[in-house]
């Protein structure tokens, strides 16, 4: 009897966790926090360090800081696994885009640049949608090869404009350094950018379609849909957004590097993994990958502050990324 | 007779394809001969060894993104040990070493029942910490005698030692298995897993054993690659794409259930003589990159665009 209502208790907490993934995730990020707080007292709260605040704010505003350019490269993760497919270019199309930007503004401007550096990321996402959408290659390979075709064209590129040197957009400068109250700058561009991912997903026809695509491909080109159309449109603007993640990245950073955005790439599709997103598609929230980017972020913070060598944290982290994902499948019960 | 050229009609197209291009190679530089198959069967070793390892996880339905990063630990576990010890244990360690990594890999995937991708995706994170953990900079030295195992062509002569070793250690590993009931399985595994279950095989412990393979062969790739360069490297190749490649151009289909070692191994070489072509006609090698990504891509989809068609039919 106990037993038999302990375990449909369990897939009432289950079932809950299936449709507000956002809910678990916060709880366990708040956990970390606490953990971190343990850890290392008056990180979080100062007043326990005798100093002022309750909450530090300049701790909290660098951890949504260092979060936003994850966060939107898991949108790129996000909008893709919804088709069941993933954006491994993501992470060389933002670099791409800051060293474009950065070196082209020393030369014709910095509204050129800017623009030149957000086509660059429309015209891979586009070769990335003609692969997925119309020669039908599975969205791995696909945009790893085109991943591994622009790096190569960038090194080409770094050695056309090798003296030109380069230039910070002073306005990514602000977006990416600056704060308001204690907040970073960022926030600015990344509010209205996560408000129009959730709507996208939500209330458009568009959003629909990805996750009937996701959900039975056949079925939803059997009700008329041309998918190579979403495809293409999807994938475009995964390459629009890995554009623009590089550029408040670079402001961020404000160095130009050819692989500058290159190691947010993995804990891009770990974010949006622990966010609930499933890789096989039909299934996924913008939301709880941006509560997975801050949560790999305060992962990232911990892992620093326990002075471990880069490779245990790097090995941690990773088996870190593996337990959440196992104890959600468990507790969802879905793959 | 039409049968058998039908089932390897790929197989023989990539022999083909790789005759043309050493041809071409030796229009466009005449001296090419043996010594110059040798460099390409040398710089071929660790692509070989990833390649194959992959082709087995692909073949059995799964696909391993930490080849490269396991192809790095036991790059610098041979490393550190071959400094310290005689070389035949360190070789034996070092190759458990590999089974005991693709055997938690498998493992991993079957308990958790999480997708293999985002498994091998942790695991790329978790083996290079490892190998950081091991040997933090480059280090450590490879011992003489595996460096030399691969160098010149005196084993046989004319056909260069990386090439007969290559041969030799897939074949090892391979062979045995493939041709017995557990190589049925993998097959069995990777085509259909709901019906493979109901026939009777038992699925999880197969997909352990097509990963501790994989781990096997990647550990044969990180001993080669410690013998190229004589120490050990703890920073992960760029093998992960260039394996995918080869396996899909090798004609193993992703999702499982068909293929063969033998076409990605020679795809393998299709591409390294490529790459020596494109050396020979003194482009650039950032260039190169990118024509040999773009041959790459073109390569998968003319693959996918053929296979829609003949489903198609």
């Amino acid at each position: 009897m106990s037993l038999a209502s302990a375990d449909s208790m369990m897939v009432r907490v289950g079932r809950y966790l299936k449709d507000n993934p956002v809910v678990p995730l916060l709880l366990f990020l708040f956990l970390l926090i606490a953990l971190l707080e343990i850890m290392r007292p008056g990180i979080v709260t100062p007043y326990r360090a005798s100093r002022d605040g309750i909450v530090s704010m300049f701790w909290v505003g660098n951890l949504i800081k260092f979060a936003i350019p994850l966060a939107m490269l898991a949108a790129c993760q996000v909008l893709t696994m919804l088709t069941a497919g993933i954006d491994l270019s993501a992470g060389i199309v933002a670099t791409v885009a800051a060293f474009v930007c950065a070196t082209l503004s020393s030369i014709w401007g910095v509204a050129p640049a800017t623009i030149i550096a957000l086509l660059t990321g429309l015209l891979v996402g586009l070769v990335n949608g003609f692969g997925v959408g119309i020669v039908r290659v599975h969205p791995l390979i696909m945009t790893l090869g085109t991943g591994l075709i622009t790096t190569g064209c960038l090194q080409v590129y770094q050695r056309l404009v090798i003296n030109a040197g380069s230039e910070i957009p002073a306005f990514l400068a602000w977006l990416g350094t600056g704060r308001t109250l204690g907040l970073p700058n960022g926030l600015f561009l990344f509010m209205p950018f996560a408000v129009f991912i959730l709507w996208l997903m939500r209330f458009t026809g568009f959003g629909r379609l990805l996750f009937a695509l996701g959900s039975n491909e056949k079925a939803t080109k059997l009700s008329g849909v041309r998918a190579w159309q979403v495809y293409l449109a999807l994938y475009a603007l995964s390459g629009l957004i890995a554009a623009l993640a590089g550029l408040l990245y670079l402001g961020m950073i404000r160095q130009t590097s050819l692989s500058l955005a290159n190691p947010l790439l993995l804990p891009s599709v770990a974010a949006a993994v622990i966010g609930g997103t499933s890789i096989f598609g039909g299934r996924g929230s913008f939301a709880g990958a941006v509560v997975g980017a801050l949560i790999i972020r305060v992962l990232d913070t911990m892992l620093t502050l326990m002075q471990m060598p880069e490779g245990a944290r790097t090995a941690l982290f990773g088996a870190i990324i593996l337990a959440v994902t196992a104890i959600y499948v468990r507790l969802t019960d879905t793959r | 007779m039409s049968d058998v050229i039908r089932k390897n009609a790929w197989v023989a197209g990539l022999v083909a394809l790789l005759a043309v291009l050493l041809v071409v190679t030796k229009l466009i530089q005449p001296t090419f001969g043996v010594s110059g198959l040798e460099s390409i069967a040398r710089a071929a070793l660790p692509f070989a060894f990833a390649t194959a390892g992959m082709a087995v996880v692909v073949i059995v339905g799964g696909i391993d993104l930490s080849v490269a990063s396991m192809m790095a630990v036991c790059a610098v576990a041979a490393a550190v040990l071959m400094e310290r010890m005689a070389g035949v244990p360190a070789l034996l360690i070092v190759l458990a070493l590999g089974l005991v990594m693709g055997f938690l890999n498998g493992a991993l995937i079957v308990l958790t029942r999480v997708p293999d991708i985002v498994v091998t995706l942790a695991m790329l994170f978790v083996w290079e910490g490892v190998a950081l953990l091991i040997l933090e900079t480059p280090g450590g030295a490879a011992s003489d005698w595996l460096e030399q195992s691969i160098r010149g062509s005196f084993l046989v002569p004319g056909i260069p030692n990386a090439l007969v070793v290559t041969i030799i250690c897939v074949a090892v590993v391979w062979l045995p298995i493939r041709r017995s009931k557990l190589g049925l399985s993998i097959y069995a595994t990777g085509s259909d897993e709901l019906a493979a279950f109901r026939s009777g095989v038992a699925i999880g412990p197969t997909k352990i054993l097509a990963y501790s393979l994989c781990g096997v062969l990647c550990a044969f790739g990180g001993l080669s690659l410690a013998a190229l360069t004589g120490i050990g490297e703890p920073v992960p190749g760029p093998y992960l794409l260039a394996s995918v490649a080869a396996v899909v151009l090798g004609g193993v289909v992703l999702g499982g259930g068909r293929g063969s070692l033998l076409g990605p191994l020679i795809a393998v070489y299709i591409l390294r003589i490529i790459r020596t072509i494109l050396t020979l006609l003194a482009f650039d090698p950032n260039v190169t990159t990118i024509i040999e990504g773009v041959i790459m891509v073109g390569v998968v989809m003319l693959g996918t665009a053929a296979m829609m068609r003949g489903a198609q039919q």
